[in-house]
This record gives structure tokens, C-alpha cells and sequence, in this order.
């Protein structure tokens, strides 16, 4: 037979999809979607870079010179690191108040390949942030080694993977399509506590021990360790245990909501 | 195979009962409408079959399969009445993210081409017309080539030319021997795309037939009259009865032949009161579809040879 019926596609033969669905192409469509977002772009782009100007260029002569400059610059990587990891994560609020989520549950995308699609999205949004950050500063008068360039960008970005577990959290959490006005706000107070707008030092000795134990304290510290050479081993204990902390939280309302939906 | 099998399907919310032991088999290859007012269960069945839904009783195989893995594997797909688009994709990325999740997909030009929206591939879904997002809807539905293809109220909200424009895609494609089960409220579209209504109520089956036997059911006249002990079998027989509904000493005949029933009961029987009223199919639709009509069938309850099948 030489005729292709290319008309019959109706297949008696059918595959269930690799990995659950995950895809790259999926992926790459939802970072240029979310690129386009201006709010989204704020939180990336803009209000680190901003508050970089604002702290470190234009007060930072005041805060101990070069050194006072990096700390603001890194401080405002995991800044912007946290909004987009957290954004990427709380998306799946909007999604689920739109009917996406739904629309989707008519595809073969498995949930756990959704999450691990919406995660490595956060990752990137949260890559972005730091990259942005950064090129800023070395633009602007901050010098580091090329060794604690990386390994300050790599432990800001890595520990942030926390906020994407939070956002996830926060997006099962609160079925609405402005979660971000909910969150900001709150990463705002945790930036606080987590000694990313303010040195520690600043606040009363109860508010500090309280800060230790707040989210953002661990990923603050970690990033800043490769030029601060602050130890690390009580950050990457409090990041681990939030990280758990969310992802469980997360993985609870997760399995609540494939099961109603 | 069946195309879609339920059998005993029960679903309760509280002490509201959606889907009360439903069952409905379909054929490949047949466009079946699943007709009945706001609440009556058609979303919840629709839930059901997609496995969206639980259901509390009763079993769901779609083309031998459950619905998971049938969804899994692209043989089953839907349009849903509202929601299930991201603004801020346009057309042609919503498409094409969908398209990446199935294993095989036809070609993204090739859906939005027969869903008649390729000329807005570049558009954004917020600024598609009711119409567009739900021809949208219809390409995504495509993607997989399903076997199954379900329309939960597909052209509520829209207006007369995007209901038009709408069926004219569907129709074109169910051409190609695709299955087709599409809830609706609306009569006249249960009537013009369908070969089969399945009028539901209170989550039941209240009739199910070709159109032709649901319009027959529905065109013909009712013929009600006083008669005591009234001869149910010998009406029954008479030329042209579809079906006796016997309440006390009212008897009331759904016939495509009213008068030879009326000189029958005139001559025959000591039925008074006689009356012969017309029945249309919207008529037909309100008397066995509403809320406060009594449990049953008003016609056909008594009625085996009746073409309702299914007749709770």
C-alpha cells in the first residue's frame, strides 16, 4: 500500500508520555509567559536593582565602603532570588482559581510532573534575579575573586530553591489570583528578619535571637559566607529544616487538592 | 467496545444527591446530547466520566479503560464551559504548550487551522471573544486526536454567530468518526447535532433515544380523559400510543394518533371529559425534565414498548 492515511489519526495504539508530561518546550513557553508579566518583572528586576542603588550606591560610603557594597549587592540577589522563586511557586494559585490546573488534569501532565516543572521555572526566575543583580554590581563598583562570585551567586540561587517550596506552599494555601499581594508583604517582613534590608546587629537582642530562626536568615548567610567567611553551618541547618518544612506543608495541600479538584 | 460506559454512577455532595445510579452506554462513533435543566447532574456525570470527580458508586470505563489512563493516553478529551486558559498566553502558546505534554499530538497549525482560529494564532487569550477562547478550548480538545470527544455546555454565553461558528467546527471534524457526547440545556442544539438525546433530571436517565423517537415522543398529541378502570393494555395496543400514564380515574395517552384514541374512548369506554392537546418537543423537554414534575415519567412510566429507553 502506497497511500499514507494521513486523514485517519484516530490510533488504536497510544503512549502515555516520558516523565510524566515533563517537558522543556512546556518550560521555555512558561518562562516567556512570565517574563512578560510586568509585576513579575518588578519583583525580578527591578525593586532589587533599585534597592541596590538606593542602599549601597547612594547610602553605602556610609556603611563601611567596598565590603558595605557587596554585602548590600548580595543581600539584594537573594532579595530579588526569593520574589522569583516565590512567584514561580505562589502560580500555582492563579492557576488554580483560572482553571488551568483543571484543564490540565484533561492532559496526560502528571501533578508531580506539573510541580517539578513549576519548580525548575521558580529556579530560573530565581537565576535571573541573582544574574541581574550581579551584572549591576559589577557594573557599579563591586569586586570579588571569580571563584566567590560563583560560589556566593550558586549558594544564593541553590537556597532559595526554600521559597520556591514556600510559594508552592502559599499557592495551594490561598486559592486567589492575587497571591502576590499576600506574599509580598511578607517577604518583605522576612527580608527584615533575614538581615537582608538591615544588618542584624541593628535590632534588639530579643529580635535577633527571634530573626535566627526566621526563613530568610539562612539564605542570607549562606550567600554572603563565600565573601563574609561566615560560618555555615547553622544556615544550612535552618534552610534545610524550612525547606522541609514547606515542602511538606506543600506536598500535604498538593495531595488535597489533586484529590478535589 | 463501548465508547463510554457507566453503570450505577452515584454521586452525593451533603444530602444533595447529583448523580443518583445513573447508567449510559455509547457507541463509537455517535453524537449523543445529554439534555436536562441547570442541576440536574450533567456536569457532575461529565466530571465523573473525565475522572475529575469520585464517583460514590458505580463504575466508569472509557473505550475499556478508566478514566485516568484513557486521559492519560490522549482517548478522551473535553471543552469545558468556562476557565482552563492563562490570559497572558496568546493563542498559538497556548496551543503549543499543551501539545507538549502528550506523548503524540497532531501539528499545532493543524488543530487551530480546524478549529477555525488560525488567523489569531498570535493574539492573547485575553483579548479572544467568548467565541474564540471556546474554539480555543475545541483546538486544545483536538490535540490528543481523541476518540472521545465531551462538551460540557459548549456555547453557553455566547451569541448566535459564535454558537454558529462553533458547531460548524464541530461538525466538520465529527465527520471523521470521532464520538461525541455534549451536555446542553439548550433544545434546538440537542436537536441539530445530535443522533441521540439522553434527557437527564435529578440526576437520572428520564429518556434516551434517537432524535427522531424523542421528537416522535415529543410531537405528538396527549389525549386526556375521566374514565374508571380504564383498559390500560387494550389502550396501549391502539394504533399510534406511545405511551398511558393512569392516575386515579384520569387517564392521559401520549399518541401520534389522537383521534383514533379519542373515537375509541368516545365509543368504546365510558371515558368523559375528553381533551386533545398538542405536544411539542420543548414541551415534551419541560414536562420530563423539570424540577417539580412527580418522580417518574409522566408518559412512558407504564410503558415498555415505549422508544424511551432507560426510563427510570
Amino acid at each position: 500500500m502506497s497511500t499514507v492515511m494521513t486523514t485517519t489519526l484516530i490510533d488504536d495504539v497510544r503512549r502515555v508520555p516520558a516523565l510524566g508530561g515533563f517537558n522543556l518546550t512546556a518550560i521555555g513557553l512558561e518562562i516567556r509567559r512570565v517574563l512578560r508579566n510586568r509585576r513579575t518583572l518588578m519583583f525580578l528586576l527591578i525593586f532589587p536593582n533599585l534597592f541596590f542603588y538606593l542602599f549601597g550606591i547612594v547610602g553605602g560610603a556610609a556603611r563601611g565602603g567596598a565590603a558595605g557594597l557587596t554585602l548590600v549587592m548580595i543581600n539584594m540577589a537573594v532579595y530579588g532570588a526569593m520574589g522569583g522563586t516565590t512567584s514561580g511557586g505562589a502560580a500555582v494559585a492563579l492557576e488554580r482559581s483560572l482553571g488551568w490546573s483543571r484543564q490540565l488534569r484533561l492532559t496526560p501532565l502528571k501533578p508531580s510532573a506539573y510541580i517539578a516543572m513549576k519548580v525548575l521555572v521558580s529556579m530560573m526566575l530565581g537565576a535571573i534575579a541573582i544574574t541581574s543583580t550581579f551584572v549591576v554590581g559589577s557594573l557599579n563598583g563591586v569586586h570579588m575573586s571569580a571563584g566567590v562570585w560563583l560560589m556566593s551567586a550558586l549558594a544564593a540561587w541553590v537556597a532559595s530553591f526554600v521559597f520556591a517550596a514556600f510559594g508552592l506552599f502559599m499557592g495551594f494555601l490561598l486559592p486567589s489570583e492575587n497571591v502576590m499581594q499576600f506574599v509580598g508583604p511578607m517577604l518583605a517582613v522576612m527580608a527584615l528578619f533575614g538581615g537582608i534590608f538591615i544588618p542584624l546587629k541593628v535590632l534588639p537582642p530579643t529580635l535577633q535571637t527571634i530573626a535566627h530562626f526566621t526563613p530568610m536568615f539562612g539564605v542570607g548567610q549562606l550567600a554572603r559566607a563565600p565573601f563574609s567567611g561566615d560560618p555555615i553551618f547553622t544556615p544550612l541547618l535552618s534552610v534545610l529544616a524550612w525547606t522541609l518544612l514547606f515542602g511538606v506543608g506543600a506536598m500535604w495541600l498538593f495531595r488535597r487538592d489533586t484529590q478535589r479538584v | 467496545m463501548l465508547a463510554v460506559d457507566l453503570q450505577q454512577l452515584t454521586k452525593r455532595y451533603g444530602s444533595v444527591t447529583a448523580v443518583d445510579g445513573l447508567s449510559l452506554q455509547v457507541t463509537p462513533g455517535e453524537i449523543v446530547a445529554f439534555l436536562g435543566p441547570n442541576g440536574a447532574g450533567k456536569t457532575t456525570t461529565i466530571d465523573m466520566l473525565l475522572g475529575l470527580v469520585t464517583p460514590d458508586a458505580g463504575t466508569v470505563r472509557v473505550y475499556g479503560k478508566s478514566p485516568a489512563e484513557a486521559v492519560a493516553r490522549g482517548e478522551v478529551s473535553a471543552v469545558m464551559q468556562s476557565g482552563g486558559l492563562l490570559k497572558d498566553f496568546t493563542v498559538g502558546e497556548t496551543v503549543s504548550y499543551m501539545a507538549s505534554l502528550y506523548a503524540n499530538s497532531r501539528p499545532a497549525a493543524e488543530v487551530l487551522e480546524r478549529a477555525g482560529i488560525a488567523h489569531i494564532v498570535d493574539r492573547r487569550v485575553a483579548k479572544c471573544s467568548g467565541g474564540e477562547q471556546q474554539r480555543l478550548r475545541f483546538a486544545i480538545a483536538l490535540l490528543s486526536d481523541p476518540r472521545l470527544l465531551v462538551l460540557d455546555e459548549p456555547t453557553t454565553g455566547m451569541d448566535v454567530e459564535g454558537r454558529r461558528d462553533f458547531w460548524g467546527a464541530i461538525r466538520r471534524d465529527a465527520t471523521r468518526g470521532r464520538t461525541i457526547l455534549f451536555a446542553t440545556h439548550y433544545l434546538d442544539e440537542a436537536d441539530a447535532h445530535a443522533d441521540r438525546i439522553v434527557l437527564v433530571r435529578q440526576g437520572r436517565i428520564v429518556a434516551d433515544g434517537t432524535t427522531s423517537e424523542i421528537k416522535a415522543l415529543a410531537s405528538g398529541r396527549v389525549v386526556r380523559a375521566t374514565l374508571a378502570n380504564a383498559p390500560v393494555d387494550i389502550l396501549r395496543a391502539l394504533p399510534g400510543v406511545i405511551a398511558v400514564d393512569v392516575r386515579g380515574e384520569l387517564v392521559q395517552l401520549q399518541c401520534s394518533d389522537s383521534d383514533t384514541v379519542a373515537r375509541y374512548l368516545l365509543t368504546e369506554t365510558a371515558a368523559r371529559d375528553l381533551e386533545v392537546v398538542a405536544q411539542n418537543l420543548e414541551a415534551a423537554f419541560v414536562a420530563l425534565t423539570s424540577a417539580d414534575a412527580p418522580a417518574g415519567v409522566p408518559f412512558a412510566s407504564s410503558s415498555a414498548s415505549s422508544p424511551l429507553a432507560g426510563v427510570a
